[in-house]
């Protein structure tokens, strides 16, 4: 048996939360049915919608590529099973920054036939580039929810070097337990993903971190490395079940003890994380050579009848998700996609699950935060003890209320990592998160501004220039006439060319008149 | 389905300022109760006025400022400023002078400068402070602790509620009769006098560290000071540093001239050392908001208590103290900023 050991650091800051993990962790991962329409959004990522490969009207297979894209930064979208593309147009999804978003929507036929695959052959990927292409046509992306392409930040740190993986199992907001459902069941297919990470990485070892309150999880990872050859390489270190401790500079700070600098990433320390959904889907693809077309979505909530997880098609919408867990209760007024603390509102459950979706709550009235005015700030500072990046949510609220960019910047606004503690322990109820999140759109915006506003300067200034070396060549071709207008022989030769031309034009008109 | 959006974090934030207001009442209640065993009802009584002069005045510049009166006058932050001026104020005080300098702590010096959370200076302290300048006599009508052993006249229930509403005294009782210098009065003129702290404090109203009676009061601040630090209202920075601060200044001043300084414990437990200690610079809006600053901001005021106690013009400092290191607060703020996470 692999004994687990605790980690080094201790979190700043950080919050105990009330879990309610255990509305959904009663059963088993449950296999959701097929619903009869996909929906899938053709990037998960953002701002970066990727060429269409399908026509409407055209059948697709299960794992049939629905998008081809510049392979470092998104991932292809795969038909979740098999059927016939009714339209490719805008439609509602789940995301932040955009209501609708243009997707592949695909009539199912039921039949779920899949596209015959080989399982990959890693010895052929042999630079940083082949394997982040390998693993981004196979629709390898981070499952923790941030939808990182897997293969481009592999392939980094595999260029940079690493001196430890780390695989996140530490899911510290509440509802969600995807994750730890996915220890307990599957906690083989973790290793081998994360064997195959290392592989991939040339990386010495990996770090599976969890929360010290998931004691299944615990015991079946602890089984799982006790059964394989390699485990020297592995090591799974509990960390405290403190919100944020899986956010991953929380993560590495409480099992190292060491910070990720402020503007760097892990790599910078050598660290790497991944997500334990990810390693497993990594490990499945390796295996089967089947693209990443399913995933585990926890529904819970009090406004949901069944709460339970389940392994779900992307591209299922939300709707039939609910419904295949008994659908909604009475009283159920907001449905969130991620945690109770970090999830995004939904404005309609027709948008459908992606590799994003890690969970779904169906909140009611008494889950969530009252609509109450806020009270003004009391400066009790409980949010500084709280935060997890060491900031004074205090200050920075008075200097967003007063919109002062540069009192923001300098107390580092950008360092927030949005978790939403400081709106939990603030006894004014201050949405302070979301003030922050506007407050750093108007910086970027005036940034940007700014950006483009020395662009625009330096546009001007290239322009005076090059007038002004139009201006001096003009005259020195000026000057240069005059030079030799001032030579008497120069002189004396124009004038005698002149005298000539006119000479010349007279004879001309002259034969004209004739 | 269609749902209604609204921003991250979702889950209902799990303090508030009404529950923080009303828990430090509770907190000082048990002290409230053996100050009314010692030294009379009169703490009601100014506690009565203060309280309703204050909601008074604050329901009129909340509906003047045009702000929800309801939602803000619910906060509790008014009543707590208001109860913690009648704990300065003497036992025996006119109606008039309470109201007046609730009202003041409410109107100007919370409200005109922005009202809940935006006050630089802590409103009850400017209250009193406002009230000893201006009515110094009153200020000073402080009853002997009822202690048994004192021959004292002591007034009924009745008759300090009359003195309360009306001024007026019973026949035959004048207010010199009523009163006696509290310790920290007759310290200050004791050595005014040339004497030795030891002639001093052979009075009757000296206990074995402060006065009688303040000692147990300050016992039981004592006690809701840490219910305060156990639920996590207030941290242990301010009255830490201010306590340690006064003890360490008259450790070493007691040391070196024991018949010119008093020791630590009188200056622990004389006058309002504890209650500002725990209640008073603890108010989070007019305090420092960084740990580091607190500290400072804390033993600032231990240094002027201290200062002020030695060599100002009123027997106690903590007032003024408070009120000049509240000025020093943006400062603090400024430059006591914690290391930002990975810089």
């Amino acid at each position: 048996m692999t004994e687990a050991i605790q980690g080094d650091g201790r979190l700043a800051g950080g919050i105990a939360l009330p879990a309610r993990k255990h509305l959904s962790t009663a059963a088993p991962i449950a296999t959701a049915p097929l619903p009869s329409r996909l929906v899938h959004p053709l990037t998960d990522m953002p701002g970066r919608d990727s060429r269409v490969l399908v026509q409407v009207g055209e059948r697709v297979l299960r794992g049939t590529p629905l998008s081809a894209c510049d392979e470092t930064h998104a991932t292809v979208v795969h038909a979740a099973s098999s059927g016939t593309v009714r339209a490719i147009e805008p439609h509602p999804v789940a995301d932040l920054r955009r209501s609708e978003a243009l997707c592949v929507i695909i009539d199912v036929d039921g039949h779920d036939e899949s596209l015959p695959s080989t399982p990959p052959d890693p010895a052929a990927w042999t630079q940083d580039h082949s394997i982040a292409a390998a693993l981004a046509q196979a629709g390898l992306a981070g499952l923790g929810g941030a939808v990182y392409p897997t293969g481009r930040k592999l392939a980094e740190g595999r260029r940079l070097g690493l001196k430890s993986l780390i695989i996140n199992g530490a899911e510290c907001e509440p509802y969600i337990s995807c994750d730890d459902m996915l220890m307990r069941e599957r906690a083989d297919e973790i290793i081998a993903g994360t064997l195959a990470m290392l592989e991939l990485t040339g990386c010495p070892s990996a770090i599976i971190a969890l929360e010290d309150d998931k004691s299944e999880a615990l015991a079946a990872l602890e089984a799982a490395v006790a059964a394989r050859q390699r485990r020297d390489r592995l090591a799974i270190v509990t960390v405290p079940t403190v919100f944020p401790s899986g956010g991953e500079r929380q993560l590495i700070q409480l099992i190292t003890g060491e910070e990720v600098p402020s503007g760097g990433y892990p790599p910078d320390l050598g660290y790497l994380c991944q997500n334990v959904g990810t390693a497993a889907a990594l490990a499945r693809w390796l295996a089967t050579g089947r693209p990443v077309t399913s995933r585990i979505v926890t529904v819970t909530g009090g406004g949901v009848a069944n709460p339970q997880n389940l392994e779900v098609r992307l591209g299922t919408p939300i709707a039939d998700l609910i419904a295949a867990c008994g659908g909604y209760r009475d009283g159920v007024v907001r449905l969130i996609m991620g945690g109770g603390m970090t999830g995004i509102a939904l404005a309609s459950d027709e948008a459908p699950v992606t590799r994003a979706s890690n969970c779904i709550i169906a909140a009611t009235v008494e889950e969530l935060r009252d609509e109450q005015a806020p009270l003004p700030c009391i400066r009790c500072g409980d949010c500084a003890d709280a935060c997890p990046a060491r900031l004074m949510p205090q200050l920075l609220h008075w200097h967003a209320l007063r919109e002062d960019d540069a009192e923001l910047a300098g107390l580092n606004l950008f360092d927030c990592i949005e978790c939403g503690c400081c709106d939990l322990v603030c006894p004014s109820h201050i949405p302070l998160t979301e003030q922050f999140r506007g407050a750093k759109r108007r910086l970027w915006q005036s940034r940007s501004d700014e950006q483009r506003a020395r662009v625009a300067e330096r546009r001007h200034e290239a322009r005076q220039q090059r007038l002004a070396t139009q201006q001096a060549a003009h005259h020195a071709q000026l000057e240069e006439v005059r030079d030799s207008a001032r030579d008497p022989h120069a002189a004396s030769d124009a004038i005698a060319q002149i005298m000539a031309r006119a000479k010349r034009d007279r004879d001309s008109r002259r034969e004209d008149d004739n | 389905m269609k749902f209604a959006t609204a921003a991250a974090p979702h889950l209902q934030p799990r303090n508030s300022v009404a529950r923080m207001m009303w828990e430090v009442l509770l907190a000082l209640s048990p002290a409230a109760v053996i100050h009314v065993w010692y030294f009379g009802p009169g703490l009601i009584f100014n506690t009565a006025v203060a309280v309703l002069a204050a909601l008074g005045s604050e329901a009129l510049m909340l509906h003047l400022r045009g702000r929800p009166v309801e939602r803000h006058i619910g906060d509790g932050s008014a009543v707590l400023t208001a109860v913690l001026l009648a704990f300065a104020l003497p036992p025996l005080t006119p109606w008039w002078i309470t109201a007046t300098g609730s009202a003041f702590a409410i109107i100007v010096v919370k409200h005109l400068y922005g009202g809940l959370g935006f006050n630089v200076f802590n409103p009850a302290m400017a209250g009193y402070v406002v009230l000893l300048i201006s009515f110094p006599g009153h200020m000073s009508n402080w009853t002997p602790p009822n202690i048994g052993d004192l021959d004292y006249p002591y007034l009924t229930v009745l008759q300090t509620l009359n003195y309360t509403l009306t001024g007026r005294l019973p026949d035959a009782l004048t207010m010199d009769a009523l009163t006696r210098a509290t310790p920290l009065d007759a310290m200050r003129s004791g050595l005014a006098q040339m004497q030795t702290v030891g002639e001093i404090r052979v009075d009757p109203t000296f206990g074995d560290f402060g006065g009688r009676g303040w000692e147990w009061i300050g016992n039981f601040i004592i006690i809701g000071g840490i219910y305060l630090l156990w639920r996590g209202i207030i941290r242990w920075h301010i009255p830490v540093a201010m306590l340690v601060t006064i003890m360490l200044l008259a450790t070493i001043s007691f040391s070196i001239n024991p018949d010119r300084f008093s020791g630590p414990g009188f200056h622990l437990f004389a006058g309002a050392t504890l209650l500002g200690a725990f209640f008073i610079a603890t108010d989070p809006v007019s305090a420092a908001t960084t740990n580091l600053g607190r500290l400072i901001y804390g033993a600032g005021i231990g240094v002027l208590v201290f200062v002020i106690r030695n060599w100002g013009g009123y027997p106690d400092g903590v007032a003024f103290a408070v009120l000049l290191m509240n000025l020093t607060v943006p400062l603090l703020d400024r430059y006591t900023r914690p290391r930002v996470f990975g810089t």
